[in-house]
């Protein structure tokens, strides 16, 4: 098939979050449930899903979610791994057989851990090194694909629409705090399973919906920090600026939000809060190549949370409701109540204007 | 003496959009859609009927629609009543964006907010002159683009918030805003101009008020007793001196 660079494809997605602020678990079957009354947003091109807090027997473990063309590949890049990891266990992702979905790669996961010497000895941290390497597997080894590194966190991904891609995975098998969801359109690139939602590094997904029109000037800029976008679309920048932002430059949640859908200049201008004007200022004039401009709505997925954030016009749908200890995110209405008939207090955010919402101090402890 | 009347109940559940409307059109007026979960361009284009929705109407409820009367007992999605020609939309909860997308005709009554872009490029054309008023706040961009009609922002229940967000009328060039504030906070772009209401302008106003407060249950003497802004545009047509003498 071809794949992206040879093809262009012109667009709509959906997305849906949900989140136990209590830390309670919930099965997958809630979320893929959540994206039928969406399903004409998609087009069959892809779907997936992040799951937080479902590997609680391998919590310590970075979870490798691995793609793979065919046996050979699997086992050069096996070798590969245990070069830099202590591979505790290895295994297929288990999958249903369903007409829906077809031509499925061979699909591994591995719980990893660094090893310590190789860690010492190059004077690198354990988060840099894993990325690091999944960098080097996605970029450098043909036929393999890493779509999910992070501790007790899982992303499932393929190509169909986004409620068969769950029945594939048996989500309803997995329980977490928090769940992300993706229906694709796909609009630029081809649909093949690593192309689908959500993108993950390390414990970060993203699931977007939209189109941005800043992918190259992102890229670019990210590309000076080892980041490798194999892929070309936008939703893979937004997750390496995440990353960036949060990981490398250890800004807070609301601060990477400023970055990236950063207010107008007249916005900014006009506040009143001298010392919030002034972050603003510096945020954009230090990471002016982190703005992204063009419509999307996005959640980002995170150990112990999730944010929601639109870009600064709204040109992308995106609602919040509650019930009880649960937060609701969601393209449309009609995806909340899917998951909670009676949610409360639906409000659609500004654009620009981050949804924060983690699980309380203390209610993670078994993860 | 309560009068009962037998309405058609169409359960949407298992239906998709293509379907529903199959349904819709085939549906004696009045018709109520029960269990409505998200499905798109409902009543699209439709004359001459009385809809009723429960649940939750997709994206681009009333699309085209040409004399239809439909009432939204819940908040509604996106694109409400794009490209409208004629009939009433009446939803009784919040709308989400791009409500009014390039209505021509007809009118929406929205009882609470309104999403962002609301009445973007409404269009008025000899006897056709579309109406929205919203009884809630609205988000950025109202009326951007607004080439005729009427757009109303009541702000009921607004406090001493703004009542609509940042950047309103933008590339407006025609139509009138009335906006139930005094709107000092509030920034207008320099090709409007804003105006406190004078008498001949709630008399223009009034019988849209009226309306609304007797679908939503509102006095419409307190709704109307207090102060409004009015917005319209210097020139029909301030692009002239950019491109072509016309």
């Amino acid at each position: 098939m071809m794949r992206e660079g040879q093809v262009r494809i012109p667009s709509g997605c959906a997305i849906a979050a949900v989140i136990s602020k209590d830390g309670n678990r919930m099965s997958g079957e809630k979320i893929y449930n959540a994206m039928k009354p969406m399903h004409d947003r998609s087009n069959g091109l892809g779907g997936g899903f992040a799951g937080y807090g479902i590997y609680p027997e391998h919590k310590d473990f970075y979870a490798l979610h691995i793609f793979f063309d065919c046996r050979a590949t699997r086992k050069d890049c096996e070798a590969f791994l245990k070069e830099r990891f202590e591979i505790v266990k290895g295994e297929l992702v288990p999958t249903r057989t369903i007409p829906a979905i077809t031509d499925a790669p061979i699909i591994w996961r591995y719980f990893v851990d660094p090893l310590k010497s190789l860690l010492t000895a190059r004077q690198i941290d354990e988060k840099e090194f894993v990325a690091e390497t999944v960098m080097k597997i996605n970029t450098e080894m043909h036929g393999a694909y890493v779509f999910s590194s992070g501790k007790n966190m899982g992303t499932f991904k393929a190509v169909g629409f986004p409620e068969d891609v769950g029945v594939f995975y048996r989500l309803e098998e997995y329980e977490g705090y928090s769940w992300t969801a993706h229906g694709r359109y796909p609009t630029n690139t081809p649909g093949w399973w690593g192309g689908a939602h959500p993108f993950s590094l390390l414990d970060w997904s993203v699931v977007h919906n939209g189109e941005i029109s800043s992918y190259d000037a992102n890229r670019r800029f990210l590309e000076m920090f080892g980041y490798k976008c194999s892929l070309q679309t936008d939703t893979e920048v937004i997750t390496y600026a995440m990353d960036y932002l949060l990981r490398v430059q250890g800004l807070s949640l609301g601060e990477a939000a400023s970055v990236i859908a950063a207010p107008f200049w007249s916005t900014i201008e006009a506040k009143t809060d001298m010392e919030d004007r002034e972050k603003h200022i510096f945020l954009r004039t230090v990471f002016p190549s982190l703005l992204i401009t063009g419509p999307f709505s996005i959640v980002l997925g995170f150990r112990g949370g999730l944010m929601a954030l639109n870009d600064r016009l709204k040109l992308r749908s995106m609602v919040v409701g509650e019930k009880g200890d649960k937060v609701f995110i969601a393209s449309e209405e009609t995806a909340i109540r899917a998951m909670e008939p009676d949610a409360e207090n639906i409000w659609s955010p500004a654009g620009g204007e981050p949804v924060v919402v983690k699980v309380k101090d203390g209610a993670l402890q078994w993860v | 003496m309560r009068v009962w009347y037998t309405f058609m109940v169409i359960q949407a559940e298992n239906l998709d959009y293509r379907a529903l409307n199959e349904a819709l059109r085939k549906a004696q007026s009045p018709c109520t859609v029960a269990g409505c979960c998200g499905q798109r361009f409902l009543a699209a284009g439709m004359a001459g009927k009385e809809i009723c929705v429960e649940g939750i109407a997709g994206n681009a409820l009333g699309a085209y629609l040409n004399g239809a009367v439909v009432t939204v007992r819940a908040n509604a999605q996106d694109a409400v009543g794009d490209t409208m020609n004629d009939g009433k939309i009446i939803i009784h909860g919040n709308i989400g964006d791009a409500a009014g997308y390039a209505m021509r005709g007809g009118r929406i009554y929205v009882k609470g907010n309104a999403g962002y872009r609301a009445g973007i490029h409404m269009k008025a054309y000899q006897d056709k002159l579309p109406v929205m008023v919203i009884g809630g706040t609205a988000g950025s961009f109202l009326g951007e683009y607004q080439a005729g009609g009427i757009i109303a922002v009541l702000g009921l229940g607004a406090a001493n918030k703004n009542i609509v967000g940042n950047f309103p009328c933008t590339g407006m060039h025609g139509g009138k805003m009335f906006l139930r504030s005094d709107c000092k906070d509030i920034a207008f772009p320099s090709q409007v101009t804003a105006r406190p209401a004078e008498k001949a302008d709630f008399e223009e106003l009034e019988a849209y008020i009226l309306e609304f407060c007797a679908l939503f249950g509102y006095d419409a003497k307190a709704v109307l007793s207090a102060p409004f802004t009015v917005v319209t545009p210097d020139s029909k047509n301030p692009y002239k001196q950019m491109y072509v003498a016309n």
